[in-house]
């Protein structure tokens, strides 16, 4: 398995990271991505935008350490994260996750796994910029049990 | 000594972002928090707070994890990626 973790500012071109998973991989029969994006409305409340802060370092180590889960679970052929920080506009993206494998079932699951431990493992913080002013976001109990389902299902 | 870093909406409400311990004033990460507590009695509130995370050079940990000279200690809230 092949994995590419990128923690940047700058935004991504999604038709140019899926041409970087099919490249020179004619053995991959399935291309698997998620883009996670900033939203225009939170619990109600309009957006205007967000702050991602996180913690150089754990950031990777996290990512790295999520991505090789995934890999003893699945078959895997590549995989690529991306994680934006600092400040970003509605309907920008924030997030990708992007695996290859032989089969669309391994590259199906994989991708969803990676997102959901990505959501409560990796070190990073959601600053909303709101009507009502900033405000951190809370941590959602739903992203826990939705994690937390891995351990018990295959 | 023992380098210790706060994050997102703990370091705004600590007003501070660093902080340095000697490595004989804890050993482990229950009494390093413990000792930021005594050290500033105003952030005790704050560190109560049950749902605060805590890591040891860069790997999440319990609060009986040990904690020596040169470690990286990081507290922060409950992550929100993604």
């Amino acid at each position: 398995m092949a994995k590419v973790i990128s923690i940047q500012e700058q935004d991504y071109n999604l038709a140019d990271e899926v041409a970087l998973l099919e490249q020179d991989n004619d053995c991959d029969g399935a291309v698997v991505t998620f883009t996670g994006r900033v939203r225009n409305k939170n619990e109600g409340l309009k957006v205007s935008g967000l702050y991602l802060e996180h913690y150089p370092g754990m950031t990777e180590k996290s990512l790295e350490k999520i991505i090789a889960i995934a890999n003893q679970r699945w078959s895997l052929g590549r995989v690529r994260v991306i994680h934006r920080i600092g400040q970003l506009a509605i309907g920008e993206q924030i997030v990708f996750v992007g695996v290859t494998s032989m089969h669309r079932k391994d590259a199906f699951a994989a991708a969803e796994f990676i997102m959901d431990y990505l959501k409560v493992q990796a070190p990073f913080w959601k600053k909303e910029l709101t009507e009502q002013g900033e405000k951190w976001l809370d941590a959602k109990t739903s992203d826990n049990n939705k994690a937390k389902q891995w351990q018990s299902s295959e | 000594m023992i380098k210790i870093i706060f994050f997102a909406a703990l370091r705004e409400q600590l007003g501070c972002g660093d902080y340095q311990l000697s490595a004989t004033e804890a050993s482990t990460v229950a009494e390093v928090k413990a000792k930021l507590v005594a050290l500033n009695p105003q952030w005790q509130s704050t560190f109560e707070n049950q749902s605060l995370l805590s890591a040891v050079n860069h790997d999440m940990v319990s609060g009986e994890h040990k904690v020596k000279a040169g470690d990286e200690v990081a507290f922060f809230p409950p992550v929100t990626g993604g």
